[in-house]
């Protein structure tokens, strides 16, 4: 169509015999930005994984309220921590909630759990849904290609928010019915379900042009020639040559999901309290306007979020600057 | 040019049927029972049934969804047997909750949208692609890396963050600004254009920040590359003035993919703004959607998910076409 219209591009043959992670891995040694941000990235899973260590070791728990007018206001603002429990102390690291005296360090760190579960599963959904109809669009061509593509067409003109925001309540009540549906289970389900399967389309759009020009390449006719099969052609051939653009729009997907289950946990058709999630924080500062007498509140898992998305931001260019052979900076 | 349109437009209706269906669907499988919910508390199984007959949900589901579509063709009745009324054209159905017509909901919350995507949209586009022009300019130079670095931090801020911590400082802190109020629609009320401008600023804002940082980026990296080509060493080459050089050959080359973006988040934002509409309290769109989406009311959620697709639809068309006029080389085919 125009100069920007995608041309083919044949990829640069790599350094001999080196893989496309130590590639990519040897590139991102050399940026000091996205090797600190492999390390808040790490970080923050660690928090994840670690925090009922390190809640233990705090000596509180997520669920415990304390609503005592020792710990809470009573008097000129109900429910308002006093300044001494408000701010991090030894007692609590961050202080304790407004409202119902939880522990904020304990509920940011269960809630650590929560989103990045979300946001990585979600993440597996979409980047396995799309590889695969991306891929299969792509190498198969003709019918195959024109409904998948269609498919790929309704998905990237639906309105996702609204969508997901209707579809969530709908899937949560039919979740709850089953064996399945007790304590954070059902939510979080919901939100992998749902964030998941309308993440693909984008993807399996950049995978289907990648895959285009793939099979143009001799070691496809090659592997035709000794009469391969579809699945392994696809998985074998196929799939393995575009690993590193699904990498780098993984790596891109992960910090949106993040931020779509804050927005949708925010939005309360998410987490839901008692279940703590980063969204769910948020939701519950906006609640009852706690946010405007008690900023802490709001700061905690807002700083949270702020620096685990700008991480997988930077990575995620990083890693798309070390992968991609159009990018050339 | 005119069968384009036409193909263009047979798509999008299409494609708008398969939304209403597939939205549609959805909701028989719902979680709330619409007609206990509108019939209200301690309500007698008569009376349900009197109000599912009344909804028209005793019906079944295709009669249910073609008698929706027919109120997009032409008037149709709604209302208990014998209690009918007409619903004039296009008639969306009637609210499982207030009853209220849709149509109407859908008129009365569309100004409030209007008038957050019309201000938003000026802001990034004037902010992001001007800053975004002017790092490419500067490439490599200070005030280049401070703008990409601004850039990748406000692409990391999530909505309801920034506008909790705008309202928080400039309304509860500062008070330099007031809370969003239902009062003012449109910069031709009462208020006038500065109550208007005041009163969705901060929203504005909250969007702004993350929209123009995503603008930067793409404006950077295209005019970057547009700069790089022959024909802009071409330009220098004859002398011309760096003005021109830059607007009438650089940004008018490299505007193409900006205008796709601004086109589609345009329609994206027509829909509602789901998020910045709930933080700030406008009763527009994306606010009527999450109540209508979290109690079940099913005329309203399809309604202003149809109409949301619209737009996202109708912004691509209007792209597709506007390519023809801003970029020669494109021929409609």
């Amino acid at each position: 169509m125009t100069a920007t219209a995608s041309t083919p591009t044949t990829a640069k043959p790599v350094a001999t015999g080196r893989s496309l992670l130590a590639t990519a891995w040897m590139r991102i040694r050399r940026s000091r930005i996205a090797m600190a941000s492999l390390a808040v990235v790490v970080g923050m899973v660690l928090f994840a994984i670690l925090a009922p260590v390190l809640v233990a070791i705090e000596g509180q728990d997520p669920n415990t309220t304390n609503t005592t007018p020792e710990v809470l206001d009573n008097f000129y603002t109900p429910g308002l921590p006093l300044p001494q429990y408000m701010y991090p102390s030894a007692e609590h690291w961050l202080g304790v909630e407004p409202g119902l005296g939880r522990d904020l360090f304990a509920r940011l760190a269960y809630g650590a759990r929560v989103s990045l579960v979300i946001a990585l599963l979600a993440t597996l959904v979409s980047v396995v849904l799309g590889t695969i109809l991306g891929a299969a669009a792509g190498y198969f061509g003709g019918k195959v290609d024109m409904v998948i593509s269609r498919i790929m067409d309704l998905f990237l003109a639906f309105p996702h928010l609204l969508l997901v925001l209707s579809i969530a309540p709908i899937l949560q009540s039919r979740l709850a019915g089953t064996a399945l549906g007790s304590g954070s289970f059902v939510p979080i389900a919901s939100l992998v379900i749902v964030l998941g399967f309308f993440g693909w389309a984008y993807l399996a759009r950049v995978v289907r042009g990648q895959v285009l020009t793939i099979r143009q390449q001799e070691f496809i006719d090659a592997a035709q020639s000794y009469g391969t099969s579809h699945r392994s052609m696809i998985f074998k051939q196929v799939i393995p040559n575009v690993t590193g653009v699904v990498l780098v729009y993984a790596t891109m997907m992960i910090p949106t999901n993040i931020t779509a289950e804050a927005a949708l946990s925010f939005l309360g058709v998410g987490v839901k309290d008692p279940t703590p999630s980063w969204g769910q924080m948020l939701n519950a500062a906006q609640a009852g306007n706690w946010y405007l007498s008690d900023p802490w509140f709001l700061a905690v898992p807002s700083i949270a979020l702020i620096i685990t998305v700008l991480a997988f931001n930077l990575l995620g260019d990083a890693l798309r600057d070390a992968l991609d052979p159009k990018s050339s900076r | 040019m005119i069968g384009f349109l036409f193909r263009r437009l047979g798509a999008m209706l299409i494609l708008l049927l398969v939304v209403s269906f597939i939205t549609f669907t959805l909701f028989q499988f719902g979680p709330a029972d619409p007609a206990a919910a509108s019939c209200g508390q301690e309500c007698t199984p008569e009376r349900v049934e009197q109000a599912r007959i009344a909804l028209g949900l005793d019906k079944p589901f295709f009669v249910q969804y073609l008698a929706f579509l027919s109120g997009l063709v032409g008037p149709r009745m709604l209302g208990a047997p014998g209690a009918e009324q007409v619903c004039a054209w296009p008639c969306l159905g009637k609210s499982f909750q207030t009853n209220e017509n849709v149509t109407d909901m859908i008129a009365n919350a569309l100004p409030y949208t209007v008038s957050l995507t019309v201000g938003a949209v000026v802001l990034w586009t004037v902010v992001g692609v001007g800053m975004g022009l002017f790092a490419a300019l500067r490439k490599g130079k200070l005030a280049d890396r401070l703008i990409v670095g601004a850039a990748s931090f406000g692409v990391s801020l999530p909505i309801p963050v920034t506008g909790l911590v705008l309202l928080l400082v400039f309304v509860g802190t500062l008070g330099w600004l007031p809370f969003t109020t239902n009062a003012i629609r449109s910069p031709f009320g009462e208020a006038g254009f500065f109550g208007w401008t005041t009163n969705y600023l901060l929203a504005w804002i909250a969007l702004a920040v993350l929209f123009s940082a995503q603008y930067v980026r793409i404006t950077r990296n295209n005019m970057i590359e547009t700069f790089s080509e022959d024909f802009m060493r071409t330009a220098r080459a004859k002398g011309l003035s760096r003005g021109t050089i830059v607007f009438k050959h650089g940004v008018r080359a490299g505007i193409t993919p900006i205008v796709t973006m601004l086109g589609l988040d345009l329609g994206a934002m027509l829909g509602g703004a789901v998020l910045t509409e709930q933080i700030f309290s406008v009763p527009g769109l994306g606010f009527t959607a999450v109540r209508a989406a979290t109690s079940g009311d099913l005329p309203v959620t399809m309604a202003i998910t149809m109409l949301a697709a619209f737009f996202i639809i109708l912004f691509n068309v209007i792209v597709d076409v506007s390519y023809a006029f801003i970029d020669p080389r494109v021929r409609v085919n």
